[in-house]
């Protein structure tokens, strides 16, 4: 399994060569190197860690193209669970198999979970204390409001296209979840299909 | 609860979450929200909100912040079995899809599933926002720094720590 895999980015690289007319080819990561680099870009990472992992991955060590990564990325994003944990094990199990999918997702995973346990040890001690609980209410405002500007961003095209459907569909799911509370799983069991159907029966209609 | 029937309630109940999670981790706040608060009852309200908010504050992927409420239920073991519970089912599952894909490159289904997905994901993101908004507290000053921080966020290119800790001062400060 570990060979199968290496074949392909080798071959990116070769092509990256060719445009940008170097001689080197992108080298393979090994284990150990993909656990740092996962680390690395995980570390940097406050508020985000897909900007630095674009970084590292198409700018700094040209493993992929830009055009490989959106396409990781975008299978990353509809597919269920953290994005960026996905992103850690498909580019980790492409060089390397599984070993390097686990490698790279421990790197990206437990230097924050060690350092978020030291912050939950003192959450827990002195989380009562008067003035840790006014400051900490403040960061939940402003959190509350870079989630509600993510949320206004995501809007941006789906209105500017006038998709009045995907809009209604956004809707009822926030209302199903956010206003009358409902448990996640049924909600999506039954969003999730009705919304492929009508984009299929959409697609089919414009198609026609 | 003995220890060890909590630790594989953290899994399972994350386990199960992490195959619901479409869109990412902050969507299935509402979700980590009713499971924590309203179900289980492990912690109030407002720490959920501290949660998410240090989880915000700190390096790393959105998920730990299902770390910090394995941490609060079960130390440190529970910590770590959430967050495995919470990455490593969909993480499997991706494993197995982009193999899959690789073979299948040309397929029509993939980009219809994930236009499909979008209204979804956005409409789970919104309920994030308002359980956190509501969390933020009702007083019109927590209102005010709420909208204050949407809009820094849409219309300047601040960093988004600078704005978690401009939000911490002002609270430290007894603004809120």
């Amino acid at each position: 399994m570990n060979c199968a895999h290496p074949a392909r980015p080798r071959a990116r690289g070769q092509t990256l060569n060719s445009e940008t007319g170097t001689q080197t080819e992108a080298e393979v990561p090994g284990l150990t190197r993909l656990f740092i680099e996962f680390a690395k870009m995980s570390l940097m990472g406050f508020g985000g860690v897909l900007v630095w992992a674009r970084r590292a991955i198409v700018d700094k060590h040209k493993w992929m193209t830009a055009e490989q990564f959106n396409e990781t990325f975008a299978l990353c994003h509809f597919l269920p669970g953290p994005n960026i944990v996905n992103l850690s094990v498909v580019f980790g199990s492409r060089f390397r198999g599984v070993p390097g999918a686990i490698a790279a997702f421990l790197g990206l995973v437990l230097p924050p979970v060690a350092v978020v346990l030291c912050l939950g040890l003192l959450y827990s001690r002195y989380g009562e204390i008067e003035a840790l609980r006014r400051t900490l209410a403040g960061v939940v405002c402003a959190t509350a409001g870079l989630f509600f500007a993510t949320v206004i961003k995501m809007l941006q095209p789906i209105v500017q296209q006038r998709s009045v459907i995907a809009l209604a569909m956004t809707a009822a799911v926030f209302a199903a979840v956010g206003i009358l509370r409902l448990p996640l799983p049924p909600v999506l069991l039954v969003a999730i299909p009705s919304s492929i159907l009508i984009v299929w029966l959409m697609r089919r209609r414009a198609a026609s | 609860m003995n220890p060890v029937n909590q630790l594989f309630t953290l899994l399972w109940t994350f386990g199960m979450l992490s195959l619901f999670a479409i869109g990412g981790a902050l969507s299935a706040i509402p979700e980590m929200h009713r499971i924590a608060v309203e179900t289980n009852h492990w912690m109030s309200d407002r720490q959920f909100a501290d949660m998410v908010a240090i989880a915000q504050l700190s390096p790393g992927p959105n998920v730990l912040v299902v770390t910090l409420i394995g941490f609060h239920v079960a130390g440190v073991a529970g910590g770590l079995v959430a967050t495995l519970g919470m990455c490593g089912p969909s993480a499997t599952v991706a494993y197995f899809v982009s193999r899959a894909m690789e073979r299948s490159r040309d397929a029509q289904w993939p980009q219809l599933i994930q236009s499909a997905l979008v209204p979804v994901s956005i409409g789970l993101m919104a309920a994030s926002a308002m359980i956190l908004g509501l969390s933020a507290g009702t007083s019109w000053v927590a209102a005010v720094l709420v909208a204050a921080s949407a809009l820094v966020t849409l219309l300047t290119r601040l960093h988004p720590l600078l704005m978690l800790a401009v939000g911490g001062w002002l609270g430290f400060a007894g603004v809120i």
